[in-house]
């Protein structure tokens, strides 16, 4: 029972971010100099007024400010986005088209960074002076200085042009034919250089912090009395220290989920992903509202699911976290 | 016209292939050409969107009724033969019998006369089609455009991109200008061009497939275009590079472009932009303040080093351009530049009555609107530092917001781009023409006026005789040139780039805005 009501206070919360979240946007929007029309007519190569003033009519651009937000937020209540001026599509279709290759490339990178910063983090902990050590460090340092879309340009020149392993850009090789499997590696080969990217800022904050409670853990006397018990100490440090040491690990991770999305949005760019950071730079670019306003929310959802799945691995690992309330 | 770049032997060879006409004996069929836009495409009709991301796809979706040789004569294409009557106003148009859509329909007289009703009532080039009063459909193979004057600029309005046939038994199903959002403007398209639309992806690809009942026998000679979306130049650059992608157009960035310059695969040409005709500029705004001071502008023009920016800036890959029209249209006529003298400057600004009081003569301020051409005003504001203007740059946080001030003059100067786009008549008029005066971007934004000039375009627009034409474009040019409402600095450097494998490249005047339907691969 606790655990539902506390989901319903959760999910209320949600409901007014995300209303906060449109409304807001919607008017900073608005603010700004000029509109949609301007970049459709940049498209074309110029548009005379006459142009400009039936493209604003057509999409209700000619309205007042709080007519225009009300039947906004009116269609968003019947779960209806509405329609992006600049792509002609209904919002909602654009996005459900680029969420996959999103999320695809969000969570395989945060997975990998967190997998991978794990074992780093516990196997330099275990020789805080080692070589292996040191080099954590470094990686830690270099991989969060480095901005992301100079490591992506980086790793495209070494392995896309002087050796040719992975492609430049883009998803899939629609030139491909065969099954299934042709199709799975070569989407495996196009997302390799994006998740190295994407991975290595978040791969330097795991691996730090999973050092640092590691080395803070393996000194309580739990894993004194489990090594004074004669236990191996790879059963000391993989059974007993490393579950103790994850909640902050976790906790981190779904913190920064928010900050992988965000970060997507420049690797995409880099990479041509067709996900929805592109969509999203291009929207902003084009002024396109209802399509900028669809993905701040879908953003939000993702972000809201994303902490709830966190919350969902901390009480997996440590049972204390529920019983708090 | 035809500016080869130096050292490239490749394209000086592929260029006198080009010369002698398009290749009938010795092409390969079949292949997937890969080639790549630059950015994302908002709609797939050409008739009711224009600009050059959907100039590729929708000229080969959509057939037109004629295209263009290299020395800007109108060849046949959707129509067999046409005649223009001797006052100039009926032009009639006789169509290829056997053609079709894609979906197996005729194309009759009467997708004619619906096409330019679609294109009259959507497409943002209003002077393509604006004398033309009604289209009369004897048969369904003759089309008879009736005109209220003499429209000599219909011509290239026909050809390209501008006037895609798209078909009115899919398309006429609502009111004229819902066309623009048509449904089937972006998915189950159904054109009369060479290639038929097979899946477009927002934001990742357009493929298309032959359309095997096209209607030249035998074309088109490839069997699958598939045009990618990628948007960082320096990855499309790489993606050129290891023949993941065989060709595209429009790459701009000088870096990039010597970079490439420099594969022993690739070709590299500025060859293929003369109709689209994109020139770069320094705008004046000629109704405010100092600057509406014919001396004044000319003091600025004298000031800036167009050398400068054509040797460290476009690092030399950009043509001069001297005058309102593109270098490579037969109208261009060459102005005299105003080759860097300070002192002339200084004396100039003398005369106009502004001295220098405390180390500066007026304060200026310069915008521009995309972040490519921040090292031109930051060049502007040096060198006018040179004749004691201090010239404040104002960056823009983007397009909308350039667009604002540009349209409402609230601006001294600032750098611009313009196209062409054809006919003078089309790209060039709203400029200079003082009834275009502040509507909207890319409209007469420096409020510029004069009666001579407007009365030369109103002239030139009717005037059927081509070296009558040319002679009112020259006086138009020669005045523009000397008045100043803009400075012209050089062309924009679009190239088009493709490697080894790519025969008959389009290089003609409308470069990708044409069907490539001689385009294929050698593998």
């Amino acid at each position: 029972m606790q655990v539902l009501q506390s989901f319903a206070i959760r999910a209320g919360y949600a409901v007014i971010l995300l209303v906060a979240v449109l409304v807001l946007n919607f008017s900073m929007m608005h603010l700004a100099p000029g509109d949609v029309a301007d970049t459709i007519s940049q498209s074309m190569g110029g548009a005379d007024q006459e142009l400009l003033d039936q493209i604003r009519a057509d999409y209700g651009l000619d309205q007042p400010f709080y007519i225009q937000l009300g039947r906004y937020i009116g269609g968003v209540l019947q779960f209806d986005l509405g329609f992006s001026f600049f792509y002609n599509q209904p919002v909602t279709e654009l996005i459900l088209q680029r969420l996959p290759a999103t999320l695809l490339l969000v969570i395989t990178a945060q997975l990998l960074a967190l997998f991978i910063g794990v074992i780093m983090g516990v196997v330099s902990a275990r020789k805080p002076n080692g070589i292996l050590s040191h080099f954590v460090t470094f990686l830690a340092l270099f991989g969060y200085a480095a901005p992301v879309f100079w490591t992506g340009i980086l790793l495209l020149i070494a392995f896309s042009l002087k050796v040719q392993w992975f492609p430049v850009a883009g998803m899939q090789d629609v030139t491909i034919e065969g099954g299934f499997w042709a199709h799975f590696v070569d989407v495996a080969r196009h997302m390799v250089l994006p998740v190295i990217t994407l991975g290595s800022l978040f791969l330097a904050l795991y691996s730090r912090l999973a050092r640092a409670t590691m080395m803070e853990t393996l000194g309580s006397d739990f894993v004194r009395t489990a090594k004074a018990k004669g236990l191996s100490t790879n059963q000391v440090v993989y059974k007993h220290a490393l579950k103790n040491s994850l909640s902050p690990v976790i906790t981190l991770a779904g913190l920064q989920f928010s900050a992988v999305i965000s970060g997507a949005v420049l690797v995409e760019a880099v990479f041509s992903w067709p996900g929805l950071g592109t969509l999203a730079f291009q929207s902003i670019i084009a002024r396109d509202t209802p399509t900028i306003l669809g993905i701040l929310f879908f953003s939000a959802l993702v972000v809201i699911v994303g902490n709830l799945l966190t919350d969902l691995a901390l009480r997996l690992v440590d049972p204390r976290v529920g019983s708090k309330g | 016209m035809k500016h080869l770049i130096k050292g490239i032997v490749a394209s000086v060879a592929l260029s006198a292939v080009m010369a002698t006409g398009v290749i009938a004996e010795g092409h390969k069929t079949g292949g997937t050409l890969v080639t790549v836009l630059g950015s994302n495409v908002r709609n797939l009709n050409s008739a009711v969107q224009s600009g050059i991301v959907t100039g590729y796809p929708g000229a080969q979706l959509f057939a037109s009724p004629m295209r263009y040789d290299e020395n800007w004569e109108p060849q046949p294409y959707l129509a067999e033969s046409w005649n223009v009557s001797d006052d100039g106003l009926t032009v009639t148009l006789n169509l290829v019998k056997n053609a079709k859509f894609h979906d197996g329909a005729p194309i009759t007289s009467e997708d004619i006369a619906f096409s330019v009703d679609v294109i009259k009532a959507n497409h943002p080039f209003k002077s393509m089609f604006a004398p033309v009063e009604s289209v009369d459909t004897p048969d369904a193979h003759t089309a008879v455009l009736n005109l209220s004057k003499p429209h000599p600029a219909l011509m290239l309005a026909m050809s390209g991109q501008l006037m895609s046939i798209i078909p009115k038994h899919i398309y006429g199903d609502g009111e004229i200008t819902d066309v623009k959002t048509h449904p089937r403007n972006n998915e189950n398209v159904v054109g009369s061009g060479p290639f038929k639309l097979v899946e477009f992806k927002n934001g990742e690809h357009v493929i298309l497939e032959r359309f095997d009942d096209f209607f030249i026998e035998g074309r088109p000679y490839l069997d699958r275009v598939v045009m990618r979306i990628i948007t960082d130049p320096a990855a499309r650059a790489i993606a050129y590079e290891n023949g993941e992608i065989h060709m595209g157009a429009f790459e701009s960035l000088p870096r990039i472009i010597n970079r490439l310059k420099k594969v022993d695969t690739l070709t590299v040409t500025p060859d293929g932009y003369g109709a689209i005709g994109p020139i770069d500029w320094l705008a004046m705004n000629t109704a405010k303040g100092p600057l509406s001071d014919v001396r004044v502008r000319k003091a600025i023009a004298y000031a800036v080093d167009k050398n400068f920016i054509h040797k460290a800036l476009m690092q030399g890959t950009a043509a001069d351009s001297t005058s309102g029209i593109h270098p490579d249209s037969p109208f261009y006529a060459a102005q005299d530049g105003y080759d860097v003298d300070l002192e002339k400057s200084a004396a100039l600004l003398d005369e106009a009555g502004f001295p220098v009081k405390d180390g500066s003569r007026m304060s200026l301020t310069i915008d521009f609107g995309w972040p490519g051409v921040k090292p031109q005003v930051e060049y502007v504001k040096a060198a006018l530092k040179k004749v004691n203007i201090d010239v404040e740059v104002r960056a823009s946080a983007d397009f909308p917001t350039w667009a604002k001030k540009m349209g409402t003059g609230d601006f001294d100067m600032s750098w611009d781009t313009v196209f062409n786009w054809g006919d003078p008549v089309i790209g060039v008029h709203r400029t200079y023409d003082s009834t275009n005066i502040l509507k909207g971007v890319w409209s007469n934004t420096q409020s510029y006026s004069n009666a001579r000039v407007d009365e030369l375009m109103a002239m030139a627009a009717v005037e059927t005789d081509v070296e009558k034409r040319k002679a009112l474009y020259a006086e138009f040019q020669e005045i523009i040139a000397d008045e100043l409402p803009v400075y012209h600095t050089n062309t924009l450097p679009y190239h088009t780039v493709f490697n080894d494998k790519v025969k008959n490249a389009p290089m003609g005047i409308w470069g990708t805005s044409t069907p490539i339907d001689t385009v294929w691969l050698d593998e």
